[in-house]
């Protein structure tokens, strides 16, 4: 097992990059940092799968690959299948030795947007859940379907406009709650699920190599700001996670063994949720007067939420 | 130090061939393809690729290493080195991999593969900032010379 060492950003620096540059995600895009980071945090070599998305359409632009490791991609809901297939794969050839470096550790790693990973791809990654395959599973949520023009997905927080869910005089946006995916993985009894943020880069590498380390299949959803459809400067990427985790509209915790709740991060100053939304254009009419119930309305879901995830980390249930 | 870091770019730049992301290749088309292929990333053996540095590694021209983006920037971002103390915020969260940084020095800017999202600059925690926004065309010895002085803290 070579985990590299996070003790302090300076060390961390020393790794060399498997994600390569010319890549073509938008600038500003959070995708890529948290997919460095990943790759960063082990030197082990990976498998790495990936659903269709931004990340799979930009980073393997005919004829080039960003991708320094292994990576394979089939179909658009197939990351956590492909994955799984070459695990088992490894499992069976490592047993009758006929792998070119039979010692060399493998790692599988299933990359999946949100649409993809709420929506389309969800039979599949309950699937390989179920099957109890050593992979790890990250979602790199967006919040909505970015590649193809920003519509709704069932991560799509109340409030949003996105262009298949627009406001404007007879609609406040989406009109649904988000899925809460982290509690769903944790149902299916994963022995690692976690919700991390990319602002914070250290819990999120330690997060990766915890879920890297665990043997069984492990979940992990990341917050990663889009500038195109969230409406913001590409340069604030990384003040809106601050906002948004410091919000508690991204609470970062981790489930171990579908019982054990950890809160990782609390705020010292919890910041009211208008700070977040208001950084963002896609929630710009939440502040006219009509709309502003919408907000009272996601504040109070927030705070019954983050009472719950304390409850549940005192109960240990 | 400035010639170190020159030596790196040189480096870095040798083994780039292509200067756009489209034409250079005698592709297949659309319909030619077959399923399952593979792009390579390197040329020869790569099971040792995390213990190598970019100036080690043998990449083949599929690898988007090779590629460059640096039409796509308007400002581009420049590094001054003597207000830098090598926090290597701006590596971590770097979302195009041109944050050149080799044993825990900051080095400089990759700029075939920059985009110019000005991340950089925003995480920068030196005063002033070791990083900033300059027009694409800016001369980098006049962008030095116009450095901003550090700011004093204002008293209330």
């Amino acid at each position: 097992m070579a985990i590299t060492s996070i003790k302090n950003l300076k060390e961390f620096s020393t790794n060399n990059d498997r994600f390569e540059g010319a890549h073509t995600l938008c600038p500003g895009c959070a995708h890529s940092m948290i997919v460095r980071e990943l790759m960063n945090c082990t030197d082990d070599n990976l498998v790495i799968s990936a659903n269709t998305g931004c990340l799979e359409v930009s980073t393997a632009v005919y004829p080039f690959t960003s991708w320094d490791t292994s990576w394979i991609h089939i179909g658009f809901e197939n990351a956590a299948t492909s994955v799984s297939a070459s695990q088992v794969m490894h499992k069976v050839r490592k047993k009758k030795g006929t792998l070119k470096d039979n010692d060399a550790a493998v790692k599988f790693v299933a990359f999946g947007g949100d649409g993809s990973t709420f929506d389309i791809g969800f039979q599949w990654l309950s699937g390989a859940f179920e099957r109890q395959h050593d992979f790890t599973y990250i979602c790199l949520d967006n919040e909505n379907y970015a590649n193809t023009g920003g519509q709704r997905s069932s991560a799509t927080p109340i409030g949003a406009t996105t262009s298949t869910s627009v406001a404007g005089t007879h609609s406040y946006g989406k009109k649904e709650k988000k899925k809460d995916i982290v509690s769903i993985m944790a149902a299916h009894g994963s022995p690692y699920v976690a919700q991390l943020s990319p602002n914070k880069w250290k819990m999120m590498a330690k997060g990766f190599q915890k879920a890297l380390e665990t043997e069984g299949p492990c979940f992990i959803n990341t917050v990663s700001p889009c500038c195109t459809e969230w409406k913001f400067e590409p340069k604030d990427t990384i003040e809106i996670t601050d906002l948004a985790t410091d919000s508690l509209m991204f609470p970062m915790y981790e489930i171990v063994d579908g019982h054990e709740l950890n809160i990782l991060y609390r705020p010292k100053n919890i910041l009211p949720v208008e700070d977040y939304l208001g950084a963002q254009g896609r929630y710009k009419h939440l502040f006219k007067p009509e709309y502003k119930h919408i907000i009272e309305k996601i504040q109070s879901d927030i705070d019954t939420d983050w009472a719950r995830l304390q409850r549940r980390e005192e109960a240990r249930v | 130090m400035a010639v170190e870091q020159q030596d790196l770019k040189l480096k870095a730049n040798a083994n780039r061939g292509l200067s756009q992301l489209e034409g250079g290749f005698d592709l297949l088309g659309w319909d030619e393809v077959t399923q399952g292929s593979v792009l390579p990333s390197f040329d020869g053996d790569a099971s040792n690729v995390a213990f190598q540095k970019a100036e080690e590694r043998s990449y083949s021209g599929y690898n988007s290493y090779t590629a460059t983006v640096a039409s796509w920037r308007v400002l581009k971002p420049v590094f001054n080195i003597d207000v830098c103390i090598d926090c290597q915020n701006c590596w971590v969260w770097c979302p195009d991999s041109s944050i050149l940084s080799r044993d825990k020095q900051m080095l400089g800017i990759d700029y075939d593969h920059c985009k110019g999202c000005e991340i950089c600059v925003e995480v920068c925690p030196t005063n002033p900032k070791s990083l900033l926004m300059f027009s694409e065309y800016a001369d980098v010895g006049e962008a030095l010379a116009s450095w901003p002085e550090k700011k004093k803290k204002e008293k209330k």
